[in-house]
């Protein structure tokens, strides 16, 4: 009949096991069901985060950790829908990132999933690589070289993988770095970092560069604190957690060496990562403390406007646009309110919800880059919600989410712009009209066809 | 051993296995219990149909081999009604879940049983229609297991439980036969009510595979009232005022101290502040009608002492105060680590003693009870909170569980209101019903389920065999020789 509750931890091993205090919070009522993006797809409980959670359970009882419980673990988007809906507070994300972190050092993968995972892991974390792989990126979009792999489906022979992010990449601009210290345009209300994120500034350099402009109009001085590094959030989310402890302990010694007020965050997934650094590293005597600080420090740029007192100017901007809420920020962090708001406020800009809202689009993280056919029929799912919106522009707050329902909304035939909220805040202070910020997005995405 | 092996094999031709068809030991633990978790049993076998020919196939093989099946479809059941059979099926219905259509001008739709609840209402808003009966669970149970329950809702007090929307169903009989209860579309077909029978049945007589309901025209006006008072006898007198003036409100529901606490903490739904009880009345139909409602009916509250009381100013204040009701059970997790869901019915004016009592029943034995109920039509839904971790915790909220459900038979009750008997209340039928009243509930499952293979251990204290002439027992029953049962 029913298990017994033993105390030894199955097949999980410490450090990093899951909690069986956590796991015991859930009460089994079922209520994240619908809100989980693989119980949507497959229906089915091992596929749900009760089910997970029973797996967890499970192994920590003993079962074996095998390939068919490492499929519904990685299957997981880490996308933290489930915690908005547990009405018992259950904290998956803590769990999934244990158990995550168990499997990857018990568990062997198929060599061509551990050529993919180190492609990926010595890529993305890295911002000095990213930039490199921007500029081949850029050539291969600008030669003409793109077109030509699309027309020939020359990629259909690559790797799934590959063609996954090939067709995500975003259209890459000109660079142009930002200076480690900008003063405010007004009269100086306090200082704020930037974090730049590694995707954040390879690919999308242009949010940064609004995110800056709307501080400064906002009277902030910003600094930008070169060199950098990744902060740990894709490392983390599959269970990379020494080397996400890592990235984080550099990334809190180069922020602490600058006096601010907050570290501003403009991509979801980092931010989210950056405010756990206080659990992440409370095992780590010299960094316990400062981790919680810089943790509690930090803010998600439409969290920080919109606790401030706006006094740059807004000018109209007609125009409809449907608010997405990346997960790492509606779920993870649960700023929701705060971007709706700051967007209602610029007068013109009517925001439609996407039905669904709650359903995450697939991105997650690296997620598409290794579970590309759920990814896909995720993002199908969400571009079709987008669509019937009928707005003119797509808001998301994070890069990954950017990319995903771009490449999906492309792929259905309905494409809209997307900017980032910051971008279009920035577009109302500099007194963009409507119509010229929606021909220069049709410029910037030019013809993505060919494939 | 070797009837797994069998079952396995012809399985095998239906499904594909590890994702139709699961026999991973660590998968085939994610089915042991449904939201009444501590009864648990591991399944052989799960299935996963998305088609009724999958469902007919594999009966008719359970029904070849003899082995027993259980159908399951969101696992959100609070009286372990989908607790699986140590060496039978799980036929999981979450992944058959299409709306089949939404025919609005008959105000009618037909779903696979997967469908969750909510969806159908989602579905349906386009065309100004919803699917009235609303659980809690409405997030995420499914219409198969709201047939299979006769699942009630807050708003039964003014529409009625499951069984007064349902209006056809196709169900596949425990022998395999696919059959069409009911007239589809239609109020009323001609015969015996079988329709009526299969509902609340609880997965004894079979699987239901399709689903006519009914669809509502929304109400014009809807306005939800929450007002605070500072007992449950004080609310319960508003209750009896309201009621008693002939107004039929479309819900009321109570909670009290411990619940708000409780709903509070997680979903944060901004209830009167330091309310000992807060009682929710929510009246809709035609405009004139509401406002005009909704004036005595503050009146009444304030009559009987109500302390602060709001009355919802858009969709948005109403919905959060439907949350904090609808998520209250599981918010009882943010209080305790184990709680029990009771289920029982009163008669509406023996609320304040039965509260009484279960207050009493909580001092003497320590163990917190919070109460959570459709005040209307006096369905208590008492939450007993413990910790399995404390030795002897677990009896005594049994036990105090039990008490409650005597108190609920001693006030002329029942000993379920909406949650089934299911595998956990099956001791107290005998308490409730005669041997006899017993015996003619079997005949109807027998002439469903001559070899009790469909969820059985469920409902019936004792399994009869079906040859048997009921009520004239002569000496042990077959079941108990053999081992395979036992007399309570
Ligand atoms: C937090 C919470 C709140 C709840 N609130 C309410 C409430 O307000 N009102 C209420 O009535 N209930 C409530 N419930 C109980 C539960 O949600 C209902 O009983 C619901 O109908 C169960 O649906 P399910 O899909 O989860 O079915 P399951 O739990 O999977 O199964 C329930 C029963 O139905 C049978 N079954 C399932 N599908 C079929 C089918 N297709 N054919 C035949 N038999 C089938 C199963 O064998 C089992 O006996 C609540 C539960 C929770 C966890
Ligand atoms: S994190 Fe997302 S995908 Fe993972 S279990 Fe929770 S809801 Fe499902
Ligand atoms: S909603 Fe929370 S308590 Fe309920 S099953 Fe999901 S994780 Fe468990």
């Amino acid at each position: 009949m029913s298990s017994q509750p033993i105390t030894s931890s199955g097949s999980f091993a410490s450090p990093d096991t899951p909690r069986r205090d956590l796991l015991d919070e859930c009460v089994h009522c079922g209520f994240c069901l619908p809100s989980c993006p693989t119980f949507v797809l497959y229906g089915e409980e091992m596929d749900s985060p009760r089910g997970r959670i029973y797996l967890m359970r499970a192994a920590l009882d003993g079962a074996p950790i095998n390939e068919e419980m490492v499929t519904h673990f990685d299957r997981c988007l880490g996308c933290m829908s489930c915690e908005t809906a547990c009405p018992s507070g259950v904290h998956y994300g803590e769990l999934i990132e244990a158990t995550r972190a168990q499997v990857e050092r018990s568990y062997r993968r198929p060599l061509s999933t551990r050529l993919q995972r180190w492609i990926v892991f010595s890529l993305f974390p890295y911002p000095k690589r990213l930039a490199v792989a921007r500029r081949f990126l850029r050539l291969y979009q600008q030669s003409g070289l793109e077109r030509l792999v699309r027309t020939t489906r020359l990629l259909s022979m690559a790797p799934k993988f590959l063609q996954t992010m090939e067709s995500i990449a975003p259209r890459i601009g000109p660079r142009e770095s930002i200076a480690e210290f900008l003063p405010s345009l007004t009269e100086t209300r306090g200082t704020v970092a930037l974090l730049v994120g590694c995707v954040q500034g390879s690919f999308f350099p242009q949010v940064n560069e609004a995110t800056v402009r709307v501080l400064r109009s906002e009277g902030f001085d910003v600094v930008v604190p070169t060199d950098q590094g990744c902060c740990g959030a894709l490392s983390a989310h599959v269970g990379r957690l020494d080397e996400a402890r890592e990235f984080a302990r550099r990334l809190i010694d180069t922020f602490e060496a600058h006096e601010v007020e907050a570290v501003i965050v403009n991509s979801a997934g980092c931010g989210s990562t950056m405010k756990e650094y206080g659990e992440m590293l409370s095992g780590d005597r010299d960094y316990a403390d400062r981790a919680r600080a810089f943790g509690d420090r930090t803010r998600d740029i439409a969290e920080f406007l919109a606790g401030i007192e706006p006094i740059a100017p807004r000018h109209p901007l007609e125009i409809t646009v449907a608010y997405h809420d990346a997960c790492h920020l509606g779920h993870a962090q649960r700023v929701k309110q705060q971007p709706r708001q700051l967007l209602s406020a610029i007068a013109g800009i009517t925001v439609r919800e996407i039905s669904e809202g709650e359903i995450c689009c697939g991105s997650a993280g690296v997620y598409n880059i290794f579970e590309g056919l759920a990814a896909a029929q995720l993002g199908d799912r969400k571009a079709g919600n987008v669509a019937s919106t009928a707005a003119q522009l797509l808001i998301a707050a994070n890069p990954g989410c950017t990319m995903q329902i771009a490449s999906a909304l492309e792929r259905l035939g309905t494409p809209m712009p997307t900017l980032h909220t910051i971008e279009l805040l920035d577009a109302s202070i500099q007194g963009e009209s409507s119509e010229d910020l929606l021909e220069r997005l049709t410029r910037r995405d030019g013809s993505r066809t060919g494939g | 051993m070797n009837n797994l092996a069998s079952l396995l094999e012809r399985l095998r031709l239906i499904f594909h296995e590890g994702t139709g068809l699961l026999t991973d030991p660590a998968m085939l633990r994610t089915f042991e219990c449904d939201g009444l978790a501590h009864h648990r049993v591991i399944p052989a076998v799960v299935v996963l149909p998305t088609t009724a020919e999958q469902v007919e196939q594999t009966i008719s093989i359970c029904h070849d081999l003899g082995v027993p099946f259980v159908a399951r479809g969101n696992g959100t059941g609070l009286s372990a009604g989908a607790l699986p059979v140590a060496e039978g099926v799980v036929i999981s219905l979450s992944r058959f879940r299409r709306i089949i259509e939404i025919d609005a001008p008959n105000m009618r739709a037909v779903v696979e049983p997967g469908v969750i609840n909510l969806d159908l209402t989602k579905a349906s808003v386009g065309d100004d229609l919803y699917y009235a009966p609303d659980p809690s669970s409405q997030q995420v149970c499914s219409i198969g297991g709201n047939v299979a329950e006769n699942s009630g809702g807050a708003h039964c007090l003014k529409y009625g439980f499951t069984t007064h929307h349902i209006t056809g169903l196709e169900v596949v009989t425990p022998d395999g036969e696919l059959i069409s209860l009911g007239a589809g579309k239609c109020v009323d077909a001609p015969g015996y009510d079988l329709l009526g029978a299969f509902i609340g049945s609880e997965g004894t007589l079979g699987v239901a595979t399709k689903i006519t309901t009914k669809l509502l025209k929304r109400p014009e006006l809807v306005k939800t009232l929450i007002a605070a008072f500072d007992s449950t006898t004080s609310a319960g007198a508003a209750v009896s005022a309201i009621i008693a003036s002939g107004i039929l409100p479309a819900a009321v529901e109570m909670m009290d101290a411990l619940a708000i606490e409780a709903a509070e903490n997680a979903v944060h739904c901004g209830y009167p502040e330091g309310a000992n009880t807060v009682l929710i009345v929510e009246l809709d139909g035609p405009e004139g009608e509401v406002l005009a409602g909704m004036e005595r009916v503050e009146a009444f509250c304030r009559e009987c002492g109500a302390g602060e009381l709001r009355i919802a100013a858009d969709d948005e204040e109403r919905a959060l105060i439907w949350k904090g009701r609808k998520s209250a059970f599981a918010a009882i997790g943010t209080l305790s680590p184990d709680f029990i869901v009771q289920d029982g019915v009163i008669p509406r004016t023996s609320l304040p003693q039965v509260l009484a009592e279960i207050a009493e029943l909580s001092r003497t034995s320590g163990i917190r009870v919070a109460n959570v109920f459709h005040a209307g039509d006096g369905n208590l839904h008492p939450l007993v909170l413990f910790d399995e971790r404390i030795a002897g915790d677990l009896e005594t909220a049994n036990a105090v569980s039990g008490a409650i459900i005597d108190l609920c038979i001693k006030y002329g009750g029942s000993i379920t209101g909406e949650h089934g008997v299911g595998a956990d209340k099956v001791s107290y039928m005998g308490k409730m019903f005669t041997e006899a009243d017993l015996d003619t509930m079997q005949m109807v499952r027998c002439a469903f389920d001559v070899d009790n293979l469909s969820n059985p251990g469920k409902i019936f204290p004792t399994p009869r065999l079906c040859g048997e002439v009921p009520g004239r027992h002569h000496g042990v029953h077959p079941l108990v020789l053999s081992g395979e049962a036992e007399l309570f």
